[in-house]
């Protein structure tokens, strides 16, 4: 199949006008402006339509009152955009609608720098606005990724009736590398058949999540407890690279995912038995990628770019059995393969056998 | 085999496109490739760069910290970027308009007076092309053929013209670079 040369950001944008999504609200900020600039030359012509609200909290506002119709519909923002549609993120999930997000990510609390970061890790996993839900998080490590996965975030949006994150950061959301635009088979999907799309000749359909009786707002509670337990168990992904038989692993999502494969490479021609898990969603995070080596890992460098903070999930991942230390950059820096493997070297005493 | 290749200069001075055209002639070769633009302040005016990675394995990390090989358009990227390129490397200065101040032996400095070049082929804006001529024979992975090819791709249907200017410019610097030798 014929690739073309597409940036992270534009990759996201193609996709979903791919996956059949006709409505985009947003406000342009940097690192993730590539997505409404690409989605505005190009959705209107797939019948679409794009919109920029008058901020972000319009735009996600927008979304709702869009997904509630039953359409398919995307927003797009970095960090401080981002912070500002949790509100209505939390409407969206407890009203059970499904929405694509996207954030690039900034450098960083406040503003933030527009270098790559990884920094809004916790406010992304643990849910960000009020309440208790969880959105699905999908963090890719390339461009084809970026396209792949915002096609899966479509689906899978639909099929959970909830919202569905990507979380990357300014160097994937820029990078350009060769994408397969490759068109998803069709999934089954439960029909929208609570969709307020207008009552003509059916009965009236109301979306609310709001009770004033505590038993019935209980109700509401199990009722989204059982479907993100649902989620937990069924959609957690993973990739693993030369972690079957490793003795000391990397844990590392999006852009460090793909730099510790080359640590990993490094430390296997020098006779290492190193191995990489990178998370693909990090809500669910994948413990059970980790279940198989809990008992046999000697360590595990969590490789983020932030203060540490997956590194909570992959200790309570492996239920402390193993030292976990963190390996990191920040403010927008990336660490280099060889900077990661000397972290792993000195943090755990490896010796090189001479001769290799 | 892998090339990993960093291109600098004043933002307008088409730094971005040389990026482009090597890393579309890579993938037209199936090879793989990344181009990484900077980002931030440094596209508002200042130095503009950015970096291709071009190979024939899967590129993992991303990032660069000694290129193979770089062009530098002007003074502060020079100044910049003459210590992120590895031993044995190459450089290719446009002497026009840098000074070659202290660089480290190890590297292989091309110095070719690209903007004087372009300037007699009748376009200034043709030293980034100059300079990719030059650098040419110092890359692994990429070839006149692949460059022809990329070139036909991002200016040919639309601008015939500037497909002709811009292939004479790299094939003028390759020849240049070829007599200094």
């Amino acid at each position: 199949m014929e690739k073309v040369l597409l940036k992270g950001n534009e990759a996201i944008a193609e996709a979903a006008i791919r996956s059949g999504c006709k409505l985009f609200f947003g406000y342009p900020i940097t690192p993730s402006t590539e997505i409404v600039e690409y989605l505005s030359k190009n959705l209107p012509k797939a019948g679409g339509l794009v919109l920029q609200g008058e901020d972000e909290i319009a735009s996600i506002n927008m979304c709702h009152g869009a997904a509630a119709t039953g359409a398919r519909v995307m927003t797009a923002s970095s960090s401080p955009g981002y912070s500002l549609k949790q509100e209505g993120l939390s409407n969206l999930a407890a009203n059970e609608l499904p929405v694509v997000i996207v954030n690039i990510n900034r450098a960083g609390p406040g503003l933030g720098g527009l270098g790559p970061s990884q920094a809004d890790y916790f406010q992304c996993t643990k849910g960000g606005g009020h309440g208790d839900y969880r959105l699905i998080v999908l963090a890719p490590s390339k461009a084809q990724e970026m396209y792949d996965y915002t096609m899966n975030a479509f689906d899978l949006a639909d099929k959970y009736r909830t919202p569905v994150l990507i979380l990357a950061d300014g160097f994937l959301g820029q990078m350009m590398e060769p994408i397969e635009l490759k068109e998803r088979p069709a999934v089954e999907l439960p029909a929208k058949d609570w969709a307020t799309n207008g009552c003509k000749g059916r009965a009236k359909r109301k979306i609310c999540s709001y009770a004033l009786t505590n038993e019935v707002m209980e109700g509401y509670c199990l009722q989204w407890e059982k479907k993100f337990a649902g989620i937990q168990q069924a959609e957690q992904q993973w990739e693993e690279f030369y972690a079957d038989d490793a003795e000391y692993l990397f844990v590392g999502y999006g852009t460090c995912g793909r730099i510790a494969k080359d640590a990993v490479l490094k430390a296997r021609a020098m006779g290492l038995k190193v191995g990489l898990i990178r998370p693909i969603t990090l809500w669910p995070f994948p413990e059970k990628a980790f279940a198989p080596i809990k008992n046999t890992v000697k360590g595990i460098v969590c490789v983020e770019l932030n203060a540490g903070q997956m590194i909570e999930d992959v200790k309570l991942a492996i239920e402390c059995k193993a030292p976990v230390v963190l390996c990191n950059r920040q403010g927008g820096m990336l660490p280099s393969e060889n900077y990661i493997l000397d972290a792993m070297l000195k943090n755990f005493n490896i010796a090189i056998s001479e001769g290799v | 085999m892998m090339d990993k290749i960093v291109l600098a200069g004043f933002g307008g001075q088409g730094v971005m496109f040389i990026g482009k055209v090597l890393v579309y002639a890579g993938m037209l070769d199936d090879r793989e490739v990344c181009w990484i633009p900077s980002y931030g302040p440094e596209m508002r005016g200042g130095t503009a760069n950015c970096s291709v990675i071009v190979s024939e394995q899967e590129i993992n990390s991303p990032v660069i910290e000694l290129a193979d090989a770089g062009i530098v358009l002007n003074q502060p990227s020079f100044d910049k970027f003459r210590s992120h390129i590895k031993p044995g490397g190459v450089l290719v200065v446009n002497t026009s308009i840098v000074e070659i101040g202290s660089i480290p032996d190890t590297v292989r400095v091309i110095a070719i007076p690209a903007s004087d070049i372009a300037n007699e082929l009748g376009k200034p804006a043709l030293a980034n092309m100059v300079c990719l001529g030059a650098l040419l024979p110092s890359l692994s992975l990429c070839t006149m053929k692949s460059i022809e090819k990329a070139m036909n791709k991002l200016v040919g249907k639309n601008k015939p013209e500037m497909y002709e200017l811009n292939m004479a410019a790299i094939q003028k610097g390759l020849d240049v670079a070829a007599a200094m030798k």
